[in-house]
């Protein structure tokens, strides 16, 4: 739970609808989006938007990032045959934005609305510990970071309301001073009232005497979400460009879906020799500092937690994820895995061992035909008999296992692993 | 900030949630500490009243129990903490509440997934009103030897092994709550012990920074040394670095900022908290370690060497006369609570019952061993379950069979005799249905569904004693009894009773043994020569089967049969059978809506 970027359709979707009274024009604009994905037809399409058989369009990638004009990623002022075309040509291609390469798979279409450049504009809205900031500024688009000495801030303290005496440090713009001074309200409070983190249109123009965003890039904080849902509607929380899930990944996603506790995964290199197990979300983190900090970055196979007391089954569907992936392919060298954790809170240290322990004896033989060494460090509640448990059973199993409690520093296991293996 | 020191050993707090384990575990914490009072005052369960037992060492204590918060503060004005565990949908609303509150000084809220933009207000409203926040998603901080907020530092054995029973010199924040138990430890093996510990929280917006408890530490004078942990994501750490840079903090500082890591992960991966996503350099953890160390922080390696460099600079300070390092004090035993022992096969009790013919401790209900499943599954019946759990026995198919036999016999005789009569008379004087069946089932005895346990002894004894008919009959003349289960009001030799023809039939094609049975029809032979409505009626016949079915199974042994007929058991067939038909009469009167009855005078004879 935390912040979240949205598609600019899903974004421009929720502004046009929010503004709807205020600006006769938006109710009719929100529905003169199209967002095309990669199992759209031409006549899907065009049966839900009728409109884009007539206007001239503006098509481009809507997934979460920008600079679309510097990657050529821009399809302006054609009609819907054209703007088709160039759609096809880019679906389903990599592309490298900046240093992530993804899969193009959303696109936004909408009407294109002609203007000159002297009429872009730039709103963004941004929020610090103890006040929002609303950024505006008459010489928008692509210049605006040039001209940012032009960018008029103004500061509105979190537990006070927008008022017109905020808004009177404005530049005058003449015929359309009230609409600027509307079109900033609205957004201000639907900054507040729909739960966004960050708000940037850039550049917007106007059409007759409504504004008109030609670009959108917003964030908003999904734990506002039951507070926020009306507004929301069903908008949707696309992964950032480039993220695509294992498979893996995936199902402990799903694990984590059933349960009041907490189970993640990102697998970072399957070939690598360090895998990591660790309790705790903190934990889990330091853990793989510290195999960074010692010079094993390119070595670290995953990242994840298992928190929240989870039961004994799903620990250990979690760590037969983790074997089963580690017993794929032998390295000479051997493996590690690190069973790693603090001083739990809640968390049953027996029981969730327990679980390890079933995985290991699923696993025994490939374990020990893959040189893996397991290194173990936990504390909390039970954590006395669990770490007899599991050092008893991989004993028995003939697994080679080093076991240490909270006498032993949380991290001095990654050093012991990774001893003498430079 | 109001208050530099914001708890006491004197310190009590009002508990915002019904958070019993919560609770127990910090007067657990108080007991070890030897404080003289609770650290909990009070609790707020929305709505409701009442009183919440709970122990304090060995003695149980009583906390009050309030519908909200203005009510507890009214009653406990001392008390200037709430610890709110309401859900992040509620959080914002209470705390809010809580500040506006004069008494209140701090307010822990522990809810993760509270709106920034709450979190954001909460944390301005709070500093305008010069309160302190600690949280939100947090597990709250200790005050070692003095008060400890809900489930902060974990289990009781763990605040022991960090000696968190007692002060030491060490002040130490982190956002995280799981990791400030690891440092505690850490703390508590590497110098003299944690003075006060705070976890802020994991979110992006934390009602107080990491900065404003150093600042608190920088001026207490107990505390000799600060360690912190920060965390990638956010500017609080540059923050520190300033106060640094400008002198604010004087006191050794040791600091490490964790997600060094993030560098290799593919963007966009967030990390356990919510805040834990760098936006640009500044708020990388390598810039910001790079940052604190160049401003004079200790900045360890890696988090492998954070005990080391919190040690090194311990022991400087211990060398150069700074810290008398705090002593060690004697813990108190403290008493383990008695599901824990059991569980940990640590005690022993004799138990009060014994149970020997069901089990319901198991994974699945178990009958006499059987599991419920089984039951159904391989069709015992009714007269399987009383078989398992009246006789302890798995009865073969014509047993099961003529037990069931025996209860559709016995379910109902109409309204007319004692047993539904009473039960109609309680339903109509408006009695609830268990009252009217039992007004009924008293009326069981030697006269009125009796005769199927007298016949059975009877009988039995005389077969047992190898008395003839005729001499069994002679004995029972000469007590001058009647032969329980000979005789019936309408009923004759010439017009038998279809009930009893039944039972005959089924008993002589399914029982190995009919021996009383036997001996029964020859003592009908004599006594309806006398008269012919001496019929053994259906009672009689149900007893003396009875006795017969018990001897066919080769399950029983002799002294068992004996138990089972002296038991009552007959007696108790009976009453479950004639249980079905005094509740047919009761509902029958109910749905009648009959009113009171009342005996008519005419039918009483007034003897004057």
């Amino acid at each position: 739970m935390a912040v979240k970027g949205i598609r600019e359709y899903d974004g421009k979707k929720v502004l046009f609808n929010y503004l709807s009274n205020e600006f006769s024009g938006f109710s009719k604009r929100a529905k003169m989006l199209a967002l095309v994905n990669p199992t759209t037809t031409k006549k899907d399409l065009l049966k839900k938007h009728p409109w884009l058989k007539t206007a001239k369009l503006v098509a481009k990638p809507d997934q979460l990032f920008g600079k679309r004009g510097k990657h050529g990623l821009l399809s302006i002022n054609k009609d819907f045959e054209t703007t088709w075309k160039w759609i096809q040509s880019k679906m389903n291609t990599t592309q490298k934005i900046v240093k992530t390469s993804g899969k193009l798979t959303h696109f936004l279409i909408e009407p294109c609305t002609p203007h000159r450049d002297n009429e872009e504009m730039y709103v963004a809205i941004k929020s610090n510990r103890d006040s929002d900031t609303i950024y505006f500024s008459l010489h928008g688009g692509i210049f605006v970071e040039e001209n940012w000495d032009k960018v008029l801030e103004i500061k509105i303290p979190v537990l006070e309301e927008l008022s017109a005496e905020h808004l009177t440090k404005l530049p005058k713009v003449k015929g359309r001073d009230t609409e600027i001074r509307k079109f900033l309200k609205g957004l201000f409070n639907l900054y507040r009232e729909g739960g966004f983190s960050y708000l940037e249109i850039n550049p917007f123009t106007f059409e007759g005497n409504e504004p008109v965003a030609l670009d959108l890039v917003a964030k908003v904080d999904d734990t506002s979400m039951f507070e926020t849902n009306h507004i929301w509607k069903d908008l949707q929380f696309p992964a950032s460009f480039g993220t695509s899930m294992e498979k893996e990944e995936q199902f402990i996603k799903e694990l984590d879906e059933q349960t009041g506790s907490s189970l993640k995964l990102t697998v970072l290199n399957r070939k690598g020799r360090v895998w990591t197990m660790v309790a705790g979300g903190g934990a889990s983190v330091i853990y793989a500092d510290t195999v960074s900090d010692l010079g094993f970055a390119k070595e670290l196979a995953n990242y994840g937690e298992y928190s929240g007391n989870p039961s004994t089954e799903h620990t250990y569907l979690y760590a037969k994820t983790l074997l089963k992936m580690m017993t794929v392919e032998k390295n000479s060298k051997g493996k590690v895995l690190l069973i790693g954790g603090g001083i739990a809170n809640f968390t049953d240290v027996a029981k969730t061992f327990t679980g390890i322990i079933q995985a290991l004896e699923e696993f025994k033989t490939k374990i020990k035909a893959h040189k893996i060494k397991i290194f173990v460090r936990r504390g909390g509640p039970n954590y006395k008999e669990g770490l007899v448990k599991i050092e008893k059973a991989a004993n028995k199993m003939g697994i080679d296992i080093k076991v240490f409690g909270p006498e032993t520093h949380m991290t001095r296991i990654v050093s012991m692993a990774l001893k003498g293996d430079k | 900030m109001k208050n530099l020191e914001l708890f006491s050993n004197k310190t009590t707090a009002i508990i915002f949630g019904y958070q019993q384990k919560a609770i127990q575990r910090m007067l657990d914490f108080d007991f070890v500490c030897k404080r003289t009072t609770p650290s909990v005052s009070a609790i707020i369960n929305p709505g409701k009243d009442g009183i919440h037992k709970c122990f304090m060492g060995t003695k149980e204590i009583l906390i009050p129990i309030y519908p909200d918060i203005k009510t507890a503060t009214k009653n406990h004005p001392k008390s200037d903490v709430v610890i709110n565990f309401a859900s992040f949908r509620s959080s914002y609303k209470t705390t809010m509440q809580a500040l506006d509150e004069k008494t209140i000084n701090t307010v822990a809220v522990i809810a993760e997934g509270i709106p920034e933009r709450r979190a954001r207000q909460i944390a301005e409203y709070a500093k305008q009103n010069g309160k302190m926040i600690i949280g939100p998603a947090t597990v709250g901080g200790i005050k070692a030897g003095c008060f400890k907020i809900g489930n902060t530092a974990g289990t009781i054995g763990n605040i022991i092994e960090s000696k968190l029973h007692r002060p030491g010199s060490i002040g130490f924040v982190s956002k995280s709550g799981g990791l400030s138990n690891e440092c505690y430890n850490i703390i508590a093996r590497n110098t003299d012990g944690l003075y006060e510990g705070i976890a802020i929280g994991g979110d992006s917006f934390a009602g107080s920074t990491l900065l404003d408890h150093i600042l608190r530490y920088e001026k207490l004078p107990q505390v000799k040394m600060i360690t912190a942990l920060g965390e990638i994501g956010g500017t609080e750490e540059l923050k520190i670095v300033e106060a640094l840079k400008t002198g604010k903090i004087k006191k050794p500082l040791v600091i490490w900022v964790t997600g060094t890591c993030a560098s290799m992960f593919p963007s966009g991966v967030q990390f356990g908290h919510a805040g834990a996503k760098a936006d640009g350099k500044l708020e990388t953890a390598d810039a910001k370690n790079d940052a604190l160390k160049k401003a004079g922080a200790i900045v360890p390696n890696s988090f492998d060497d954070y005990d080391k460099k919190i040690k090194q600079t311990y022991d400087k300070l211990v060398k150069a006369g700074k810290i008398k390092p705090a002593k060690d004090v004697e813990v108190p035993v403290i008493p383990e609570d008695y599901a824990d022992v059991v569980k940990a096969g640590k005690m022993r009790k004799p138990t009060a019952f014994i149970s020997t013919i069901s089990n319901d401790q198991k994974e699945e209900l178990e009958y006499n061993g059987i599991k419920i499943s089984d039951v159904i599954g391989k069709e015992m019946g009714i007269g399987g379950v009383i078989g398992l759990l009246w006789f302890k026995k798995k009865l073969p198919a014509y047993a099961r069979q003529y037990l069931e036999l025996a209860m559709i016999l016995t379910a109902d005789h109409g309204p007319a005799v004692s047993g539904a009569h009473n039960s109609i008379v309680a339903a109509r004087a408006g009695k609830d249905i268990i009252s009217s069946l039992v007004s009924g089932l008293l009326t069981i005895g030697p006269r009125f569904g009796g005769a199927i346990d007298g016949a059975a002894q009877n009988f039995k004894d005389a077969i047992e004693r190898g008395l003839t008919p005729q001499e069994f009959m002679k004995e029972m003349k000469a007590k001058d009894t009647p032969i329980p289960g000979i005789g019936h009001k309408v009923k004759s030799i010439n017009n038998p009773d279809m009930r009893v023809s039944l039972l005959k039939k089924f008993v002589k094609k399914n029982f190995t043994c009919t021996e009383t049975l036997d001996f029964a029809l020859e003592v009908e032979k004599i006594t309806t020569q006398k008269k012919n409505n001496l019929i053994l009626n259906v009672d009689g016949c149900i007893g003396v089967c009875f006795v017969d079915l018990l001897k066919s199974c080769k399950e029983f042994k002799k002294s068992e049969i004996n138990d089972i007929i002296e038991l009552g058991c007959l007696n108790g067939l009976f009453v479950v059978g004639r249980s079905i038909g005094l509740f047919g009469h009761i509902f029958d009167q109910k749905r009648l809506k009959q009113p009171l009855y009342r005996h008519p005078y005419d039918d009483i004879s007034y003897m004057d």
